[in-house]
C-alpha cells in the first residue's frame, strides 16, 4: 500500500510542472545566485566573535596581553573550554588543543601567545627585524570575518593593555635605530623611514591578518595560519548548498504535505480512507515519499555543487548521505504537521511560508551564521536548518566522519519524529466526523 | 459469526475471477438500527433504521440538508453516530471486513486528477489490497464496464463530465464489493451518459450486487430501485416499493393537474379552497373518482377561471414526496 502511495505521489509530481519546476529548477537558481554573490567573499560587518586565547609564556606582558583580550568587549575570548554542570575544571587550552578546537568548530579562531614573547613584545618594523616569534592566529577560514577581525583587535588590546611596554620597545628601537642622532644615525633613520615607506606601499600592508601574512604585522607579529580547509576553494559553498537546499526542502515538503488537504477537499481522502488504508499508514506513505522526494533534490543540489563550486562531494559520500537522510525525514515531517494542523490550502499556504522563511532567517539559511548574534544562535537551535547546515559543514568543511554527526543527525530525527507524532495527532479529525 | 465469500454472488472479471474477499456474511448486507447523529444543536440523522436485503436496490430519496449523505458516511463507517448501530454483513463499518465488503462511489469526483484512468484505478485497488495479476484484472474489467478503455491512459483531469462520473464509480468498485453505495452518481452529467451509467448499475445488479443508490430524480429511482426509503429531517418518513408508497399516500385517488390559460391572480386561493395546491402555474388535487374533475371544472367555471387543459394521472413519486414532505425533491 505503501508503495501505491509512493507511486501516486510521484506520478502527480511528474506532471505538475509548477511544482516540479519549484521543487529542482527555482532552487538550483537560486543557490547559484547565493554561491555567487557570496562564495569566498568576506563580510564587513560581525558580532562580537569568539577566540581562544592561550598564552604559552606566561610572562607579564603575555598575561596583560591576555587579560586585555579577555576584557575586550568586541571579542568573546576565552581560555579554557566552558565547564560542564558538576564536572571537573577544565584545564587551559594548549596550542594543540586550541587548534582541534578551532577544527571542530568551537570558535573561529584561536591566538597563540609564543614562548618569549615577553621579552620582545612589541615589533616596529619589517616583520623580519623583530627577534621574538610572532603570535599564532589559528583561524577557521569558513568564518571569513573572524581572522582579520581578531587581527585587529589584537593590535588594539596591545595599545590598551601595554602602552608602557610599547614606550620602552620604542626607546629600545629608537636607541637601535638612531642613537645620538648622529650623521650616520640620521642616515640610519632615513633609511628605515624608506623601508617604511616602502611597506605603506604595499597593498596587503598594515591588514594584520591575511593568508600567510608578510611584512610589518603592527605593533605584533602576528602570524595567521588556517587550519581548516586549507585546500578547499570555496568555504562557504557547502554552507549555501545546505543552507538553501533546506529552505527549498521545507517548501517542497509543505507543498507535498498539502496534497492531504488537497485530498480531503476532493474528496479523495474520504474515499481512500474507506478502503483498507489507515490514517498511520496514509501519513507514513506520505512522509516517505515527501522524504525521497528532499534526498532527490538535495542529491541534484550538491552534484550542481560539485560540477559548478568544485564541491568535493565524492569523498563525502557516507557522512552526504547520513545527513541528507535525517535532513529529508525532519523537513518531511514538518510538512505533514503544517498540514494537518490546517484547515484549507490557502491557511496551509499562508502558514507555511511564514514559518519556513522565519525558520530560515534564524537557523541561518538566509545570513551566515557567523554574522549573526549569540541570541539568534539559540533560537537557531530550535530550527531544521541550522542543524543541517551544522551537519554538513562537519562533513564538507571540517572533514568529520559519520559518528560525529550523531549530535546533528539525532536533533534532526528526534524532531522530525516528535513533529510526525503531532502530526498524526492532529489528523484524527480526518479519521471521522 | 460465519465467514464466507461474498464473491459467489458477485461479478467476475472476464474469465479471470479475483481473489476471494473474506467477510463475515449474514443473509443481511445492512442494518441500521436507530441511528442518531447530532453535529452540535444540528441533529442529522435522528432515529433511522433501515434494512437492506441481498441483492436488493434500495432508492434513499430526501431533499439536501435531509439527513442522506450524514447516513452514507455513517455506513461506510466515515461518521461516528452517537448512538444507534451499522452493521455490514453483520461486522462494524469501519471493520476490515466491512470495508472489503463495502464499495463507496461518493458525490465527489474524488480522483486524483494528475493521474490516468489506469492509474487512478491502480491506486485505489492497491489501496482495498489488490496486487499482481489480480489488480490488473480488475483495471481492465472496471475500465472495459465504465466504457473508458480507449481512455485509460488519459488524465483524469482532461475527461468529460460524464466519463469522470463513470471513473468516479469505477475506483469505487475496482474490488469488486458485495454492497455498493452510490451517491448521486449521475449529477452534472447529459442524458447518453446517464443511460451509460445506468448500463453499468444494472450489470451490477445482475451480477447480484446489492446497491443503496441516492438521488435526486424520480425517474432513477423508479427505474433502478427495488424499494425505496424517503427521508426528510433525518428520519425515514415512509419506505417501500414505489406502489407501495403512493398506495401508503393516496390510496386509490388520482393526481389532477390543472393549468390556466392567463396567470389568474385568484387561482391560488381558489385551488386553496377545494383542497389542492397553485405552485404558480398550475394547481393540483387529488380526487377519488375520475368524474370528481367535472366538480372542479364547474367550481373553476363559477369562479372565471379560464382553464387551459386538465391531466388526470396516476399519482408518481415525485407526488408521494411532495405529499409527504410539502416540498419538490430538487428544492
Amino acid at each position: 500500500m505503501i508503495l501505491a502511495i509512493l507511486k501516486t505521489g510521484f506520478r502527480a509530481l511528474r506532471r505538475d510542472r509548477a511544482a516540479f519546476v519549484l521543487s529542482f529548477i527555482v532552487p538550483i537558481v537560486f543557490f547559484t545566485i547565493f554561491g555567487i554573490i557570496f562564495g569566498g567573499q568576506h563580510m564587513d560587518t560581525t558580532p562580537r566573535v569568539n577566540v581562544i586565547v592561550v598564552d604559552q609564556d606566561h610572562s607579564v606582558a603575555s598575561q596583560r596581553l591576555v587579560q586585555g583580550l579577555l576584557h575586550e568587549g568586541s571579542l568573546n575570548a576565552f581560555t579554557r573550554p566552558a565547564q560542564e554542570k558538576g564536572g571537573p575544571v577544565p584545564v587551559d587550552y594548549t596550542a594543540a588543543s586550541a587548534e582541534a578546537a578551532v577544527k571542530a568548530g568551537v570558535a573561529p579562531a584561536a591566538v597563540v601567545i609564543p614562548r618569549g614573547f615577553g621579552e620582545h613584545p612589541i615589533a616596529f618594523g619589517p616583520e623580519g627585524d623583530s627577534p621574538a616569534e610572532p603570535i599564532q592566529l589559528l583561524h577557521d577560514s569558513s568564518d571569513p570575518v573572524a581572522s582579520p577581525y581578531v587581527s585587529g583587535m589584537l593590535q588594539k588590546t596591545v595599545m590598551t593593555s601595554l602602552p608602557d611596554v610599547m614606550a620602552g620597545e620604542g626607546m629600545k628601537y629608537f636607541e637601535q635605530a638612531a642613537g645620538f642622532l648622529t650623521p650616520e644615525q640620521h642616515e640610519r633613520i632615513t633609511a628605515m623611514l624608506s623601508d617604511l615607506r616602502t611597506y605603506a606601499s604595499q597593498p596587503d600592508s598594515g591588514s594584520g591578518g591575511g593568508q600567510g601574512s608578510s611584512g610589518m604585522s603592527g605593533f605584533v607579529n602576528v602570524k595567521v595560519r588556517d587550519v581548516v580547509g586549507e585546500k578547499k576553494q570555496s568555504p562557504m559553498i557547502a554552507y549555501y548548498a545546505a543552507a538553501v537546499g533546506v529552505m527549498f526542502l521545507l517548501f517542497s515538503a509543505s507543498a507535498a504535505g498539502g496534497s492531504l488537504l488537497d485530498e480531503a477537499e476532493s474528496g479523495a481522502l474520504d474515499r481512500i480512507l474507506s478502503s483498507r488504508v489507515s490514517m498511520t499508514t496514509l501519513l507514513l506513505g506520505k512522509l516517505i515519499y515527501s522524504a525521497l522526494q528532499a534526498m532527490i533534490q538535495l542529491t541534484i543540489m550538491f552534484l550542481w555543487a560539485a560540477a559548478v563550486f568544485h564541491l568535493d562531494l565524492f569523498h563525502h559520500l557516507g557522512g552526504f548521505f547520513a545527513m541528507t537522510a535525517a535532513t529529508s525525514l525532519s523537513v518531511a515531517a514538518f510538512g505533514m504537521l503544517l498540514a494537518s494542523i490546517s484547515h484549507t490550502r490557502a491557511q496551509q499556504a499562508a502558514t507555511g511560508t511564514l514559518l519556513i522563511l522565519t525558520m530560515s532567517a534564524v537557523g541561518g539559511s538566509m545570513f551566515p551564521k557567523f554574522l549573526m548574534p549569540p541570541l539568534m544562535l539559540k533560537f537557531g537551535l530550535l530550527t531544521f536548518n541550522s542543524w543541517a547546515i551544522e551537519g554538513y559543514t562537519k562533513v564538507f568543511w571540517r572533514d568529520e566522519p559519520v559518528a560525529h554527526l550523531l549530535p546533528q543527525m539525532a536533533a534532526l530525527l528526534v524532531g522530525g519524529l516528535l513533529l510526525f507524532l503531532l502530526a498524526r495527532r492532529f489528523a484524527k479529525r480526518w479519521e471521522h466526523t | 459469526m460465519a465467514l464466507a465469500s461474498c464473491r459467489a454472488k458477485g461479478f467476475r472479471f472476464g474469465m479471470t475471477a479475483l481473489p476471494t474477499v473474506a467477510v463475515p456474511h449474514t443473509t443481511v448486507p445492512l442494518r441500521i438500527e436507530s441511528l442518531v447523529k447530532r453535529f452540535g444543536q444540528v441533529t442529522a440523522v435522528d432515529g433511522i433504521s433501515l434494512e437492506v436485503q441481498d441483492r436488493e436496490c434500495l432508492g434513499l430519496l430526501g431533499p439536501n440538508g435531509a439527513g442522506k449523505s450524514t447516513l452514507i458516511r455513517a455506513i461506510v463507517g466515515r461518521v461516528r453516530p452517537d448512538s444507534g448501530s451499522v452493521s455490514v454483513f453483520g461486522a462494524e463499518p469501519d471493520s476490515p471486513a466491512a470495508r472489503a465488503a463495502l464499495g463507496w462511489v461518493p458525490q465527489e469526483l474524488a480522483l486524483y486528477p494528475l493521474l490516468t484512468c489506469s492509474e487512478n484505478l491502480e491506486a485505489f485497488g492497491s489501496y482495498q489490497g489488490l496486487r499482481g495479476k489480480a489488480l490488473r484484472d480488475a483495471i481492465a474489467w472496471c475500465l472495459d464496464w465504465a466504457a473508458l478503455a480507449d481512455r485509460a491512459d488519459s488524465v483524469a483531469r482532461v475527461l468529460s463530465g460524464g466519463m469522470k462520473r463513470r471513473l468516479n464509480m469505477a475506483a469505487g468498485l475496482i474490488h469488486r464489493p458485495s454492497l455498493v453505495l452510490l451517491d448521486e452518481p449521475t449529477t452534472g452529467v447529459d442524458p447518453q451518459s446517464r443511460n451509460r451509467i445506468f448500463d453499468m448499475i444494472e450489470t451490477l445488479r445482475a451480477g447480484g450486487t446489492t446497491v443503496i443508490y441516492t438521488t435526486h430524480y424520480m425517474e432513477e429511482a423508479e427505474r433502478l430501485c427495488d424499494r425505496i426509503a424517503i427521508v426528510d429531517h433525518g428520519h425515514v418518513i415512509a419506505q417501500g416499493t414505489k406502489d407501495q408508497l403512493v398506495e401508503q399516500s393516496f390510496g386509490g385517488r388520482s393526481d389532477v393537474v390543472m393549468r390556466f390559460s392567463n396567470g389568474s391572480p385568484d387561482a391560488s386561493a381558489w385551488a386553496s379552497a377545494q383542497g389542492g395546491t397553485f405552485d404558480g402555474e398550475k394547481a393540483h388535487f387529488t380526487v377519488a373518482q375520475p368524474t370528481d374533475i367535472a366538480t372542479l371544472l364547474n367550481s373553476a367555471a363559477q369562479g372565471r377561471l379560464p382553464v387551459a387543459d386538465v391531466t388526470l394521472r396516476r399519482p408518481n413519486l415525485e407526488s408521494v414526496f411532495l405529499q409527504l414532505t410539502g416540498r419538490s425533491l430538487r428544492e
